[in-house]
């Protein structure tokens, strides 16, 4: 039983680990500036996010409006903020759901050798499919909703996660102190909660960060073509469609909003890359 | 060799049944009448009906799973409801933007990412190595369609090099054409020269210390030999499979920036009939996507069975 006690062992070190390499501590870094920005977005945003103003309409960015104003006059900064709310909860739920369905399509595959092909092959045949055209004919299904969007986009995902649970799974299931848990009679759900699943976190992390960073990036790709959330809802991808009509006269609309994704997916890569690296160190190599 | 060909073909076979089932099931997700949420809220009941005929969706749900399995054997995807004509037909128009654009991506992602994978895993830990890993994880941040509408904004705004938006007129020569397909092309490929350029380097690290490359470098052949020769060359298939799925990868990178340049493809199709609610023309987008894909990994795979002696199905 002693093998089970490792990863757990080395979790309480991996944030301090984390922080020690360069890189993923400026990934975390700004990670958590732009969660704080998002959760005290009401405290810390100089303006309303639907407040008006038509006499100052597109005024490029000054001591007043940090990154300009909108079409509507509306603080861009401000939206920003709000926007960052939306695409962080968004990325954030996809995650959640992707896990909840990877993870128990994972443990079939990979702990009960009958399921294993039928779910494999399901899991192939939904990877098949390219994420955001996938996504946009679910969202056209469903309805251009938040919740929809994370319920599409979680399906999109969750094949990746199975495919890495089922991995793991099938290493542990052979592992003595599984057989060991079964000799002893404990009901297959609570080897599979207990023994398996704790086991299988680290690459579940892993992937969930490059999950929640795709996430950002599907997101805001719908809500840009207009299949996603709805416009008046400020998300990142919004606010780019938006000041994509006002390119010409107002750069800045798009600008600010396309460099907050990028700094919030590359942030991700920096944190998932060193994860990778910290608990999973077979991968670290392949990419 | 003969007894894995058949396996992986089984398999394809397989994966293909489920890929036309989930495209199947899609549609019949949509709450309520899909016929009601297609023609929209003004639509009559009688309207209704006789989309609900049209489409089949009045026969029961095998029924009309059997007939769809049949037409999509037959190569037949139905009929678009707004473009009044085979879905098949309006695929057909589209795919020439949708096929260069795919093509010239690929094209420029390989030329970046090779050279710099190589000469990154070559390098390890140098400058180069450093900035040439930092940049791949940057271009794989950035969003296509924000890279686009900043190109846009830059090189055909500002520069006036290129035009900003379509795919030239009905007579347009190729040169034309061409032109309107640098920029998406450029965006498209760089976003994905990252993802090729690390397992170009991945690939290339895992060779470089292996024992026939230090043999040949003790046989005193040339560093440039060594590399390209015995390393690049083993190197090759971890790599042409990931190009290969770029490939396929590309074509839903595709979607977002042929709406961003305004390009007649299968991308902007997609986007259209969503925002129409013409299933048909999805449906048959999705199948033919995910078939691609199925079909790329299948020739990856016959081609590891062709290159590697050891790989069995």
């Amino acid at each position: 039983m002693a093998a089970i006690s490792v990863p757990v062992h080395q979790e309480p070190n991996i944030l301090s680990r984390l922080l020690g390499r360069p890189t993923s501590a400026i990934g975390l870094a700004i990670l958590v500036l732009i969660a704080l920005a998002a959760i005290l977005a009401p405290v810390i945003a100089p303006y309303a996010p639907a407040k008006l103003s038509i006499a100052s309409r597109l005024d490029p960015p000054s001591m007043a409006h940090l990154f300009g104003t909108d079409d509507l006059g509306r603080d861009v900064f401000t939206r920003m903020l709000y926007a960052a709310r939306t695409s962080l909860a968004v990325g954030l739920a996809v995650v959640v759901f992707a896990s909840i369905i990877g993870i128990v399509l994972g443990l079939m595959a990979g702990f009960f050798r009958k399921l294993d092909a039928p779910v494999s092959r399901l899991i192939d045949a939904m990877m098949a499919f390219p994420d955001i055209l996938l996504a946009i004919a679910l969202v056209a299904a469903l309805g251009a909703t938040a919740v929809n969007v994370i319920i599409a986009l979680g399906i999109v995902y969750a094949p990746r996660l199975a495919r890495v649970v089922r991995a793991s799974t099938l290493v542990i299931r052979e592992l003595p102190y599984v057989e060991a848990a079964r000799a002893l009679g404990i009901p297959t759900p609570i080897i599979l909660v207990r023994h398996v699943l704790r086991n299988v976190t680290s690459p579940i992390l892993v992937q969930g960060t490059f999950i929640f960073a795709n996430a950002i990036l599907a997101e805001a790709g719908l809500s840009f073509l207009g299949v996603g959330i709805s416009p008046s809802i400020p998300t990142w991808g919004t606010m780019i469609a938006v000041g994509r009509q006002y390119m010409d006269q107002a750069g800045w609309m798009m600008m600010f909003p396309g460099a907050a994704i990028v700094i919030t997916v590359l942030a991700l890569q920096l944190v998932g890359d060193g994860l990778r690296d910290l608990l999973d160190p077979r991968l670290a190599k392949d990419i | 060799m003969l007894r894995s060909i058949l396996n992986r073909l089984l398999g394809m076979i397989v994966v293909m049944a489920l890929v036309v089932t989930i495209v199947f099931v899609i549609v019949r997700v949509t709450p309520g009448d899909p016929a009601a949420v297609m023609l929209g809220p003004d639509a009559t009941a009688a309207d209704i009906a006789s989309l609900r005929t049209r489409l089949g969706l009045d026969a029961p749900m095998p029924v009309q799973f059997g007939r769809y399995i049949l037409g999509v054997v037959q190569g037949d995807f139905g009929q678009s409801i707004f473009l009044n004509q085979p879905v098949t037909t309006a695929l057909a128009q589209r795919a020439e933007p949708t096929f260069f654009l795919t093509v010239f991506s690929l094209l420029i992602a390989t030329v970046i990412a090779l050279p710099v994978g190589i000469l990154s895993a070559y390098w390890r830990g140098s400058l180069f190595d450093q900035a040439a890993t930092t940049l791949a994880m940057f271009a794989a941040s950035v969003p296509s369609f924000w890279l686009g509408l900043l190109f846009i904004r830059f090189f055909a705004v500002r520069l006036g090099w290129f035009d900003t938006s379509g795919y030239g007129g009905p007579g347009a020569s190729f040169a034309e054409r061409l032109n309107h397909l640098v920029l998406p092309a450029l965006a498209l490929g760089l976003v994905s020269s990252a993802l090729i350029t690390r397992f170009t380097r991945a690939s290339m690290l895992d060779v470089l210390n292996d024992d026939y490359v230090r043999t040949a470098r003790s046989k005193g052949m040339s560093e440039r030999r060594v590399v390209m020769k015995h390393a690049f060359k083993n190197a090759l298939i971890p790599i042409l499979t990931v190009i290969g799925l770029t490939a396929a990868l590309l074509i839903s990178g595709a979607v977002v920036t042929e709406t961003v340049f305004g390009l007649p493809g299968v991308g902007s199709l997609v986007v259209s009939a969503v925002l129409r609610r013409d299933y048909p023309v999805i449906q048959g987008a999705l199948l033919v996507i995910a078939g691609l894909y199925v079909l790329v990994n299948f020739a990856i795979d016959m081609l590891y069975l062709a290159v590697d002696p050891r790989v069995r199905y």
